[in-house]
Order: C-alpha cells, then structure tokens, then sequence
C-alpha cells in the first residue's frame, strides 16, 4: 500500500512498578474497590504536591535505551490543561518540548524482509481517572469517577508516520509489547495496559487521528476500516477532512469526534511545583540494569544451543518462555526441548488463552524435564506426552501419578514381543497370507497387539517386530 | 501589639486559659472582620493542655493566626471564596504540622482576598478586613486578615503567603512586621496554589526577633515540596555589623510616602554602621507586567480543578461541561474570573511566546539586576507600598490596583527575601520600609531590620 502512511501513539502503563507517578498509591488497581488507591496528591486536593517517583523514571529510561531512543540530559514536566471529569486537577502532568528522549526505532519482520520503524520521541505523564456507570453508557443516568488509575505512569511513544499497513502497525505493537516485557516494567495482559491513537493518512486526504484503541486486533481493523472509507472517498473526488474519530469496538467502524477547527489548545507550561530532572545518573545506573534484549536473545540461542531459527525466533516472542526454554534445555537436547516447547506446548497453552506465565505454573520446567526424560528413554509415547501435558494443564497432578492412571507407560519390548508372538499363534490365517505375500495382513496382526494393549504399543514398532518374526 | 516576650511573660502570672479567652471575646468584638473561622474550642483545649504543663517546644501556648489559603486538617480553608466556603481539608499542610510539633495555640484561619489575588482583601467573598489604624481604610492584601490580627492583639503572630506582596503590603498597611522567605526556605505543601514558582508562606510579627522565631519553626526540609531546598533556618544576632545599603532608584512612591523615606535614608545617612548607594535595575520598567502574566498563567490552571466533582461548592446535575460552567460561574469572584482568563490567554496558543516565554525572559533579567546588586550592597531598600493604606472602594479599577503591588513584585519574581518592617507614621496611618537581601540572607536582612528596629524606637522615629 504505496500511498498509505500510518503513525502511532502508544500509551503504557509502566504497570509493574509499586507506586503512582507523583505519589505513593499503590498501582494495581485492577481488583481493588473503587477510590481506595487515592491519597490528596492524585486526586488533586487544594495544596498537595506532585513529587517524582524516581522508580518510574528509571523505567522509562531503560525503556527508551531499549528502543535505541536517545535520552535527553534535562527533561522537564509540563501541564496540559482541559477539562474532562476524569482529570482531577484540571490539568494533566505530561511532557511538552523537553521530553523523556528523542529518536529511537523497533525492528519488524514483515513479508518483504526487515523494517526499522522509527521513533520520534517518548515521554512520561500521568493516567487520568476512569470514569464508569451503572448499567448501560447510553441508559446510565449520571457517570461515576474511580480515581485508583489517575496518577499511574503511562509513556507515551510515538513513531514517525512511517507504517504502510494496518498489518505492519500490529507487527510493530506486537514487538513492541514484546520489549516491554523483557524490560519487567509492563504488563500487557492487564486492562487498559496498553492504548494506542493512530494516524492514517492516504496520498490527496487529510490527516485523520483514530482515537483510544485497546486492542491490536482493533488497531489493525480501525485502519483498514478507515482505507478503504478514505480510499472511497477520494475515488467518488470527495475531501478526506483532518479530523479526529473514534473506534467503535462493536461494529468495527470509526465514527467522527471533531474536526480540526474544534481541536482543543491545551495551553502547555512548565509544572511550576517539579524541577527538570538531570538524566545523566540516572542512565547510568540502568544501562547495568537492562536485560538480554529479544534480538540478542535469539543471536545466542541459535548459537548456543544450536536450535534453527525457526525455533529461537519463536521462543524469544515471550520472555517466560525463553527462560523455560533454557530451563528445559540445560537438562536435555536442546532441539528436542525447543520442539516440544513451540510445537505442543506453546500450542495447548494458546489453546486454553494462556501465556508462559500460567505455563510455568501450571507445568513446572522440571516437570516437563521429567516427562521428556521418559520420553527419550522410550518409557512414553509420542503421543502419551501430549496426553500427560494436556491433563497436567487441565487437572494438575502429578506427572508419574498422572502417567500411571491413564496406564500411559509404553509397554517393555519384552512384553510387546510377547504379544506379537501370541498374535502369530492366535492367527494362523493372517500369518498364512502374510506368508503368500499378502503384506497387509501384517497390519491385521499389529491391530491384535494394539487392541490387547489398548493402543499403548507403538504400532511402527510392532510393525516391525511382527514383520520380523514372520520372515523368520 | 502582644509579642511572644510579652505574652509568655504574662502566662507566667496569669492563666494561658484566661489569655486566650480574653482573646478570643476581643475577635468576638472585632469589628476588623480579619478572621473567616476562630477555632474556640481547639483553642482553648491548647491552653488548657498548656497550663497543666503538657504543651512543649518553642511556641508553646502562643496563639498563632494562619491565612485561609493553608490547609489545616479538620478545619475549613476557604481561601476567602464561595468555591471553597465549605471545605474541610484531609490533611495539614507543612507548616501547620511545624506550629503543632512546637506547641503553638492555632487560633483561627484568617481573611484574605479570594485566592490570594488582590492588595486589598476587597475580593475576599467573606468582605473586607478593616485597617486597624483606619477602619475606613482596607488591611492590605491579599494577607489582609493576617497583618490585622497582629496589630489588633486578635493573635500574637501569625502566617501569611506572599505571590507579590501579600505579606509585605499587608504589613505595611498595619504597621507590623512581615517576611516573605527566599524561595524554598519554607515547604509550600499545604498552601494552596495562586501562582506556585512566586510564593512562599512566611511569618508576620510585632518584632523582628518574632519574625525571626516563627520563620526558625516554618523553614526546613520537606521532602513533599519538590522546590524546597532542604535548608533549615537558625536566626544569629549580628549587632556589631557595618552594612552597606542599597536604595533602589526605581522603587519610589507618592509624596506622603517618600517623605516618609526620605526621613529614613536621612537617619541611615547618618549612622556610622552603615553607608548607602543609589542602586539602578533597568529590568524594573517589565517586572510588574511580567509579574502578572506570569502568575495569570499558573493561576488559570491552578484553579482548572474547582469543578465541583470532588469536594467545594456544588451545583445541579447536568451534562459534565454545563455542570463545570456552573459550579465555576457561581464560585468564583469576578476579580479570580479576570485573571483565570487573561491567564488563559497568555498560554494560548499563538500567545504563549508573546507573552509567557517573554515573561521568563524578564524574569531572568530580573533576577541579574539582583544579582549584581548584590555583589556591591548587603541589602536594598525602598518604600514597601507606594502609598498609604487606601479607603475601602478606592480603588476601582483593576488596573491602579495591579499597579500597587510595583515594588514588591520583583522580589518574587527573582526568588529572593524581603521583609517589611514599620518605619512610622503619616497622617496616623503606617508606612512600611521594604528590606531586600540575596538570596537565603534572611540573618542578614533580620539583622539589618533589628539594627533599625533600635534605631527608630532611640530616635522616636516611629512614633506617630
């Protein structure tokens, strides 16, 4: 899509810190009772104060380096002033002229290879309250306010309008949310962790900002909605007009806000009650304290452990599952772990809409460890691991308890001989086929052994054994 | 007037309990309308506690005023307007924290122009505090009610907050001593915001040595103002110091006044402790409209959070923006209306770096000329007002009220001290010597005040 150009804004909450951006609430406000997480200076009671959370600047600071963003040496807090139920002083603390750090850029993969999608710039400000109602928004007859989300650290990071799809803006967010979580600062399965403002424009039309979008999915469909309402428009010679809309998350489509006329000036200066903060330190102490990024990360799987980059570049999609990964590959074959892990596990997890986090708990890196030992010394199936795992995600348990009661042991080479021999004497006819050079009737006596062994056999191993004894 | 020296002496014979009562039946008849809420009860349980022995530290069983616009817990802080008239604040703000550690008898919570925007207290929605010398003639502003309480003995000191004067024109206009700190001396946690990078809470007294007393409690670290310094204050006597004086050419007066200062400058001139220079600060021509703008602009937001959701005056349900329109049109006062507005057209867009951002760039200049002249005197003086207390309603327009506030707005703009001390009388009515210094010179400029504190009350000069 050559005439299209998209830019976004990502609002994250640095959700993983303990406290608010200028006060010392508690952030988690996800299951908490509305208004318990407030305190004078985030509700904006007359004389309370605004004081920087040092932690929260530090994890923007290791957020921007990791985005390769140049942190600027003096930041400065500036207010953006309107009104809105939900913003407590009147005013949001937020950056301006002097923000957090310049440039930077995500790489992606897209079909054509790599791309660097540049960034312009990232700054700190403060999450407004929520505002919520009882019932329906449209049946409600009044708005109530839970003040526990106003003053949590958002970051606002915004990239150069350099996307061409709606399908390379959710590659981006995804990547995105990916570094974020290496960084420990971010959480993107909470509510509301992660909105997104996205600008599209189409080669002859106006600048149009799709406003507060929560999901990707939403992101990519909001876009794509708007190309080709854009794209019908200038086809028929109408105006695309520079304006701001909304997604409507029910019907898929985006429907006007304002246009640019009724843009709001918000009246940015400086918050007289913080000082510039001086970086200089600050990046210091967290440039030791930046983690294996995903990149380096699959550098050194292919590396060390030799898996194929087919595997690696899956495995470091979520830090929790390269760190089972390494678990698991210290242990045993490393290609043989990467396979497990990717294919079935990472599978029935999607399945259930969990991620490595519930993974680890669920099936402890140990415990899979021990299922694989089993299943190199030939003791389980193939098909019996799958089964262990699947039970163990679904019901718990113990894995040995687990592969007993479902009599999953694979039968000892002893016995399968047994059987195999006692197929042969027991069917005289199949043997005399066989021997006629009717071959499949070698399957008749392998349907004996499984049907006896209640499928726990490995049938291309009776196969085999049979299929030896008859040339005998 | 009552000072510490005199009320502690008094305690010492006679009941802390008694003292305040006595007091509090003069508020009771007062007709200076310088208080918004007399805390009776609290008061008088504070004396109490003092006379059986338990109430300690270094303000022990004084009774202290303190301006409506600081928070006190469980006690309503209206900065003198309807918006407010109701509120009750969760918590105290530094400095009342600091009065209650050592022993203080808060006694109530004093008049002021609304939102600490006026010299007057004409804007207050409570009315005005009467001039206790005059009661035609207003208090000054915008700490009206905390200047009147220490001349009419309705407190033994009291504080005050200074954006452009408000402690110093108020103590000029009652003949009392004020002090209005370098910026970051003292925690600004708990006072609430009318322009938050000018002002500073600071002490107003009968006496330099109480000044220095109250402004040692207030000063110090505080960790929830982010613009405090961390510094604490210790006030040292330095009797035997030679001091080199500074008179600011572009700090005048009307005749009544700068009679008046020239009678002052007559007596320095011939004191052998001290020798004085005419000093010039170009930069003055743009300090009071650089002033404005700057303090229009912070207020416009500050006071963006008055809508009526969370506590304050309240108003019929409606759609959210007619609601907020609602609750700011009833609450606010005209004079609080202007400057919200021309704020907000300073910061508009287009506007801004025609005015806010020059603004700054005055305020650096400023702050140069100070700073030069500092590196020739050890203080600066000038008449604290341009004139004499004026009759209530005299000032009719917003304007020539504006323009009263000429030779203190600087100070706040630069960020240094001043106080203004008593330098006599004209046609009965007080006149207030203003007394610069640089910056956390609050010893020397204490010191300079005590020096002539010495020297008026020698010469009789002060007396009407």
């Amino acid at each position: 899509m050559d005439d299209v150009i998209i830019g976004l804004e990502v609002h994250v909450q640095l959700n993983r810190l303990k406290t608010k951006l200028f006060c010392s609430c508690p952030i988690n406000y996800h299951d908490s009772e509305p208004n318990t997480h407030v305190c004078p200076v985030c509700l904006g009671m007359p004389g309370a104060m605004p004081v920087i959370n040092k932690e929260a600047v530090k994890a923007a600071i290791k957020i921007a380096l990791a985005l390769n963003a140049e942190v600027q040496p003096f930041t400065v807090f500036d207010r953006k002033n309107y009104f809105y139920p939900d913003l407590p002083k009147g005013f949001q603390i937020s950056q301006y002229d002097r923000p957090l750090a310049l440039g930077g850029y995500v790489t992606i993969e897209t079909e054509d290879g790599e791309k660097k999608i540049a960034l312009k710039r990232i700054h700190m400000e403060e999450d407004p309250g929520k505002l919520s109602y009882k019932g329906s928004i449209t049946l409600a007859k009044y708005s109530l306010i839970d003040y526990n989300r106003s003053g949590v650290p958002l970051l606002e990071i915004v990239t150069e309008p350099v996307m061409s799809s709606p399908k390379e803006a959710r590659l981006f967010l995804n990547k995105l949310r990916i570094i974020l979580e290496y960084l420990e600062v971010f959480d993107g399965n909470l509510e509301g962790a992660m909105r997104v403002d996205a600008n599209i424009s189409l080669k002859g039309g106006g600048r149009v900002e799709i406003k507060n979008i929560s999901s990707f999915k939403g992101v990519e469909r909001a876009l794509s909605y708007e190309i080709t309402r854009q794209r019908n428009l200038l086809r028929r010679g109408r105006v695309v007009l520079r304006e701001t809309r909304h997604f409507d998350e029910v019907n898929n489509i985006t429907v006007s806000l304002r246009s640019k006329e009724e843009e709001q000036d918000y009246r940015y200066f400086p918050e007289p009650d913080l000082v510039p903060i001086h970086t200089s330190e600050l990046v210091d102490e967290v440039k030791d304290l930046l983690p294996e990024m995903p990149e380096e990360k699959r550098q050194r799987f292919i590396q060390q452990y030799e898996i194929g980059d087919n595997f690696a570049k899956v495995l470091v999609l979520d830090p929790k599952m390269a760190d089972y990964f390494e678990e698991v590959a210290l242990q045993l074959d490393a290609k043989l772990a990467a396979s497990w892990i990717v294919d079935v596990l990472r599978g029935e997890l999607n399945y259930r809409g969990w991620d490595f986090r519930v993974g680890w708990e669920k099936l402890r890196p140990e415990e899979m460890i021990r299922l694989l030992k089993y299943f190199v010394e030939e003791k389980i199936t193939e098909k019996g691991v799958v089964e262990v795992i699947r039970t163990k995600l679904d019901e718990g348990g113990d894995i040995d308890a687990i592969i007993q009661s479902k009599g999953l042991f694979a039968i000892p080479k002893t016995e399968i001989e047994r059987l195999c021999r006692e197929a042969i004497e027991k069917n005289p006819k199949a043997v005399e086929d066989y021997k006629a050079g009717k071959k499949q009737a070698a399957n008749y006596l392998v349907g004996y052994v499984m049907k006896v062994t209640r499928g726990r056999a490995d049938p291309a191993e009776t196969a085999k054994i049979i299929r030896e004894m008859l040339s005998n | 007037m009552i000072g510490v020296a005199e009320w502690k002496e008094r305690v010492e014979s006679e009941k802390c309990y008694d003292l305040v009562s006595e007091m509090l039946e003069r508020i009771e008849r007062s007709r200076l309308n310088a208080y918004i809420t007399v805390i009776e009860n609290e008061a008088l349980r504070k004396a109490e506690e003092y006379d059986k022995g338990e109430l300690k530290g270094k303000l022990a069983g004084i009774p202290v005023a303190i301006k409506d616009n600081i928070t006190t817990k469980g006690i309503r802080t209206t900065c003198a307007s309807r918006i407010l008239h109701d509120y009750v604040p969760p918590f105290d703000a530094h400095v009342v924290e600091r009065l209650k550690a050592e022993g203080a008898i808060i006694i109530g919570k004093t008049n002021m122009d609304e939102f600490a925007m006026g010299t007057t207290t004409e804007t207050s929605f409570f009315g005005v505090v009467r001039n206790p010398y005059d009661e035609d003639r207003v208090a000054g502003g915008s700490s009206g009610g905390s200047g009147a309480v220490v001349a009419g003995e309705e407190a033994v000191m009291s504080l005050g907050s200074d954006t452009g004067g408000s402690i110093r024109c108020p103590a000029s206009f009652c003949g009392v001593y004020g002090l209005k700190p370098t910026y970051g001396l003292v925690s600004r946690y708990g006072l609430i915001p009318y322009a938050n990078s000018l002002e500073q809470i600071g002490p107003m007294a009968s006496s330099v040595e109480d000044l220095a007393l109250l402004l040692e409690v207030i000063a110090g670290k505080d960790a929830r103002d982010s613009t405090n310094a961390g510094r604490s204050f210790e006030f040292k006597g330095q009797t035997e110091k030679k001091f080199k004086i500074g008179v600011v050419k572009e700090m005048g007066g009307n005749d009544e006044v700068m009679g008046r200062f020239s009678e002052v400058l007559e007596m320095l001139n011939g004191l052998t402790d001290g020798e004085v220079v005419e000093v010039s600060m170009p930069s003055f021509r743009y300090a009071l409209a650089a002033y404005y703008v700057i303090a229009m602009s912070e207020a416009s937001s500050n006071l963006a959070r008055y809508d009526g959701v969370r506590y304050g005056l309240a108003s019929e349900l409606d759609s959210w923006s007619r609601y907020f329109s609602k609750v700011r049109a009833e609450g606010f006062g005209e004079e609080v209306k202007r400057r919200i507005m021309l704020g907000s057209y300073a910061l508009s867009a287009g506007y801004y770096g025609k005015y806010y951002l020059k603004a700054l760039k005055v305020r650096t200049l400023v702050r140069r000329d100070f700073q030069k002249a500092f590196s020739q005197v050890d203080v600066l003086i000038s008449p604290t007002m341009p004139s004499l207390p004026f009759r209530i309603g005299e000032l009719a327009d917003p304007l020539t009220m504006y323009k009263a506030d000429v030779n203190t707005v600087a100070i706040n703009l630069a960020g240094i001290p001043a106080l203004s001390m008593p330098a006599g009388f004209v046609k009965g009515l007080p006149v207030g010597l203003q007394i610069m210094g640089d910056y956390f010179s609050e010893n020397t400029i204490l010191n300079f005040a005590l020096m002539l504190e010495k020297r008026f009350s020698e010469t009789g000069l002060i007396e009407d």
